[in-house]
């Protein structure tokens, strides 16, 4: 029996053939084709001065790109972005992928690349991942701002924190200690295993712990509910499980100190276990009133975009380059001075308790 | 896959006598190409019109060098998988063969091994895995949909066991560049030279040799495949093993690509490249197909999701939505026109209609 | 297992090859239940407090929502057929069911159970015509529609989700509390098993399933109406999925479009693990649900037993492919005792 079709081979040279076509047909842009060896490229384009007194430009373009779309606390740190170009006659376009990968992140950034933005403001599913389509974007006069979960150093211009990592691990470490009386056994409950800033902070608490005033507190394990709702809570039930001793929980993300709530108010732990983490007010206001929690901290996402979207704007209009020191404008939430390696720091942490959590509303 | 009892006719039809009932142009060309390819051709210049109206960025270098890149490793595997698919079998665990080559790179990295002693390492280890899911199928005579969903989380696992929760990012610049990059200046990515070289060889190895004529024969009716004396077992192992290295392979590029490695890279891939081979007219049941249309395949879904990537207003989230209608549409386009043309030949006489089986 | 060509054995030899092939079943879900207490019992005796009321409750509690699925899965696979887009179709009557109640407080519950079930069903009756009367393979259907129906959720969310402060106290209860000790949820998953068990055994439209599972060509011969069967095997796996979402919601409360992401292949593992053959015409629901409740207890035992949370994934996986390996092992077994009587009839 003869093969399925002798036209097969003929099939294959006329795809390849499209191919070719199709390639050729794009001798329209010529210009921005060059884009190799972008692993060793720096990517300060701006090596001319700043100047302060440099007019916003008008109608800038910015694109935005989250962890993940259909995330509650992305969703309303991007609408900060929105808020801040729109306040200065700009605009914002939020792209993110449905999974949060870092491989999906790079379609998007190149993508966005292509429409040529002022700015990309982004958030990072690996540090390193999205580092060579960065680069490239900036080579390309893109300004690069990394927000909330930095990307490499060298990859963006400023990077937006919500609060200094030392901070976050210093303050989380605090709460907890303040509720079981600085004795006894902690755990922590985090995102994902890679995640730059979960890591990041559970070293400084690590750290935290050393120092004298925490001594009599051990940290028994650390586990990964991968901002998964149903993870996080089956891995706080393994936690209360396995570690009977255990006093209190730290869990710096929104997703999982939620869970862990909730499966604490269930259960017979229920104020034995203290819980303290990074967590919405709306989500947490019913566990607090019910005596599940008696204090929590994060800080206002939307503030974080909003400062994002004004620091983009001050790059892309020639007010700062990125170096330390340099100062800019951010509108509602005043001046701010770009610190070490460009980051920029929205301020400390808010503590939520039953005091004020009414006064909250996101 | 199970041999089924019910044979679906082809629907691409016989090319010569088509060609001469009707001089039209899209005849002839249906003709050379083959209707499913046609179909095909037909969608991608449907997608470039629509592409470039929602933006002017659309036709550009800059876009197939970068709509490419996104799809390198999806289309590497799903080369393999194709030649599996026709073969009636079904590879659902080359992502995790994927991540568990990309967690190995990084192990031996780290440890201070030679990039040029890790990469052949990697791809042993792809075709092994590949190989023991070819074993489980062929010795032991297991489902390769149950066994490949299994093999899934098993090597995903082991992907983790080797890696856990570090990540590695220090890989030299010159193979990071080499990955990342385009063709001596061109705008072609590397990755698709490497992707033109394994298609012209897969091509070749399925169209143009008897061992590829014994893979269709093998899909399209195993055990008359046997009984001619064609070697269906090692075909088959042969065909895994194959899968599990291609996909090693696209392992190294994606880590290389991204210059970092951790476990939970590609996922959803298998998803893609299986999405990818049925779309290029491959068919589920085995027997039929060409690397063309897959190629033609890949190319649409590239192209639609750069398009929509590039869309200010359309939603990233209808990418998923256009792939999933795309993937059933595929085979249910066929099979309505199957059905309308057979009601048409029968004309007025109302036989009822005996096809209906599940 | 398929069936003989023969010429039809007399009764007797039928209703003996029958009860074979029942005490095979029984004895595959025998092996379930006794990997299952070996596994409580060795991770008990490592860590007592495994053994508490509560932790087994809890146990019972995680597995329940997959069971349910588990059992849905059970009907599609029996009849030759796959279901990819379980976890899919959760995700929206999960998001369904928290966005009525959130707007709609005063919503009596039962309606919203009805309202989830109903639309996971329309899904289900979606993938069954695509497959019946489109006689597109489910292999392709459900892998479309799994697509389809997440990037539905994502555009109906829009960024949102569901925050258990907006949903009445007493639907988040039922996903809690017990009766006579009893968790709700698992009195759910146990009532359905049974409900759906005694339906293929007991009723003509259920047997029929594993008819067209072993023997498609035969069944038609023999006057099944296949397609109906199909259908309707599609429809309760989507319905059965579409209760897995609603009771999702009354155990989490949050819900984003996330919700169910990735479940399907846990689902068919455990129905595979719990004896239900991928190629058909074998299998029980109370086997599939046994086999979920093995995963799940896998997963808890690992995390409670301090073992590296990244074996998890390569423990389940194995499983797997030892619980195939062993069913063809089995089902081989069984024809071949099953030629040699009716060789020894014919004889």
């Amino acid at each position: 029996m003869k093969s399925a079709r002798p036209s097969a081979l003929r099939l294959l040279l006329a795809a390849l053939a499209l191919v070719a076509a199709l390639a050729f047909s794009a001798c329209g842009s010529t210009k921005d084709d060059e884009s190799s060896s972008s692993a060793s490229s720096n990517t300060s384009s701006s090596s001319n001065e700043a100047n302060p007194d440099a007019e916003i430009k008008q109608g800038l373009k910015t694109v935005s790109i989250p962890k993940q779309l259909g995330n509650p606390y992305e969703e309303f740190e991007h609408s900060g972005v929105d808020e801040a170009l729109k306040e200065l006659g700009g605009s914002n376009s939020i792209k993110g992928p449905t999974d949060a990968s870092a491989s999906s992140q790079i379609s998007i950034i190149n993508a966005a690349v292509q429409q040529k933005p002022d700015a990309i403001i982004i958030a990072g599913n690996d540090p390193d991942a999205v580092a060579p389509a960065l680069k490239q974007a900036a080579q390309r006069g893109v300004k690069v701002v990394g927000m909330d979960s930095d990307v490499a150093a060298d990859a963006r211009s400023v990077f937006v924190n919500q609060v200094t990592t030392q901070l976050v691990g210093e303050n989380q470490v605090e709460s907890i200690g303040k509720q079981i009386g600085y004795k006894g056994d902690i755990a922590i409950l985090s995102a994902t295993a890679n995640a730059t800033n979960q890591n990041a902070w559970i070293k400084v608490m690590k750290e935290t712990l050393k120092k004298p005033k925490y001594k009599d507190m051990k940290l028994v394990k650390v586990a990964y509910g991968d901002d998964d709702d149903q993870k996080s809570f089956q891995e706080m039930q393994g936690l209360i499980q396995a570690y009977p001793n255990l006093k209190g929980v730290i869990s710096p993300t929104t997703v999982g100190v939620a869970a862990a709530a909730r499966y604490l108010s269930k259960s017979p732990q229920k104020g034995k276990v203290k819980l303290t983490g990074l967590g919405f007010p709306n989500q947490m206001r019913k566990f607090v009133k019910d005596g599940t929690v008696d204090e929590f901290q994060l800080w206002v996402p939307k503030d974080v975009g909003y400062l994002a979207g004004q620091a983009a704007a001050a790059l892309a209009s020639g007010r700062i380059t990125g170096k330390e020191g340099e100062k800019f404008e951010a509108g509602r939430l005043g001046e701010y001075t770009i610190g070490a390696d460009g980051e920029i720091v929205l301020g400390p942490l808010t503590t939520f308790s039953a005091d004020n959590i009414d006064d909250f509303d996101f | 896959m199970p041999a089924d009892t019910t044979a679906t006719p082809p629907t691409t039809g016989p090319p010569a006598r088509d060609a001469e009932s009707t001089a039209t142009g899209g005849a002839r060309l249906r003709a050379v190409l083959g209707r499913w390819e046609a179909l095909l051709i037909g969608l991608l210049v449907l997608t470039a019109v629509f592409g470039q109206g929602i933006s002017s960025e659309f036709l550009t270098g800059d876009s197939f060098t970068t709509g490419s890149l996104d799809l390198s490793e999806v289309a590497l595997m799903a080369l393999a998988l194709t030649l599996v698919i026709v073969a009636a079998e079904i590879d659902l665990s080359v992502a995790s063969v994927l991540a568990l080559s990309s967690a190995l790179m990084a192990e031996l990295w780290n440890g201070g091994m030679p990039l040029e002693l890790i990469m052949p390492i990697c791809l042993a280890a792809g075709a092994a895995c590949g190989a023991f899911n070819g074993l489980l199928v062929t010795r032991f005579g297991l489902p390769s949909l149950a066994v490949t969903i299994g093999t899934l989380a098993l090597f995903r696992g082991l992907a983790l066991v080797v890696i856990g929760d570090e990540s590695v990012t220090d890989f030299p610049a010159n193979y990071t560049d080499l990955a990342f990059g385009n063709f001596a200046g061109t705008f072609v990515p590397n990755t698709m030279v490497l992707f033109a070289i394994l298609a012209v060889a897969f091509g070749v190895l399925l169209h143009a040799t008897p061992f590829g004529r014994s893979i269709y024969a093998i899909g399209a009716n195993e055990e008359a495949a046997y009984f001619t004396g064609l070697r269906v077992k090692r075909v088959k192992l042969i065909l895994f093993t194959l899968s599990g290295l291609v996909a090693a392979l696209a392992g190294i590029v994606i880590t290389l690509r991204n210059s970092t490695a951790a476990a939970n890279v590609g996922q959803g891939f298998e998803l893609t490249a299986v999405t990818a081979v049925l779309l290029g007219g491959v068919s589920i049941f085995g027997g039929r197909g060409t690397i063309a249309g897959v190629i033609l395949a890949l190319l649409l879904l590239g192209g639609i999701q750069k398009a929509l990537l590039l869309s200010q207003s359309i939603s990233s989230y209808w990418i998923q939505i256009v792939t999933g209608a795309l993937l059933v549409g595929s085979v249910l386009g066929p099979n309505i026109a199957r059905r309308v043309s057979e009601a048409r030949r029968r004309g007025t006489s109302h036989t009822p209609e005996e096809g209906s089986t599940t | 297992m398929s069936a003989q060509a023969a010429a039809p054995p007399p009764a007797a030899e039928g209703a003996r090859a029958r009860r074979l092939t029942e005490r095979v079943f029984r004895v595959r879900e025998l092996g379930i239940i006794v990997a299952f207490l070996a596994l409580v019992a060795v991770t008990g005796i490592l860590e007592p407090r495994f053994l508490e009321a509560g932790s087994l409750r809890n146990l019972a509690l995680n597995a329940s929502i997959f069971a349910i699925l588990a059992v849905g899965q059970t009907l599609v696979l029996v009849t030759r057929n796959v279901d990819l887009s379980v976890g899919s179709v959760l995700g929206l009557s999960a998001y369904f069911a928290g966005d009525l109640l959130s707007n709609h407080q005063g919503l009596p519950i039962p309606v919203v159970f009805l309202l989830g079930i109903a639309l996971g069903a329309a899904c289900g009756l979606f993938n069954g015509i695509l497959v019946t009367w489109g006689q597109v393979p489910a292999l392709v259907v459900t892998l479309g529609t799994l697509y389809m129906f997440r990037g539905l959720a994502f555009l109906w969310t829009n960024g949102t989700q569901v925050n258990a402060e907006t949903l009445p106290d007493a639907f988040l209860n039922l996903g809690t509390d017990s009766v006579l000790g009893v968790p709700f949820l698992v009195l759910i998953a146990l009532v359905v098993m049974l409900a759906v068990g005694q339906w293929l055994r007991d009723y003509r439209a259920g047997r029929e399933l594993y008819a067209i599972g072993s023997n498609p060509e035969g069944a038609r011969l023999a006057g099944v109406r296949s397609e109906r069967r199909v259908l309707t095997a599609f429809v309760l796996a989507g319905a059965l999925a579409g209760l897995g979402g609603v009771l999702f919601t009354a155990r989490f409360g949050t819900v984003d479009a996330t919700a169910g992401f990735g479940y399907e292949l846990t689902v068919i593992a455990a129905a595979v693990v719990g004896g239900v053959a991928i190629f058909g015409g074998a299998g029980s629901v109370y086997g599939a649900a046994m086999g979920a409740l093995l995963l799940g207890t896998i997963t808890s035992s690992l995390i409670v037993l301090k073992v590296a949370a990244f074996w998890q994934q390569a423990a389940i996986g194995a499983l797997l492919l030892l619980a195939i390996a062993f069913d063809r092992f089995v089902a081989l077994r069984v024809e071949a005792a099953l030629r040699r009587r009716s060789a020894r009839r014919a004889g």
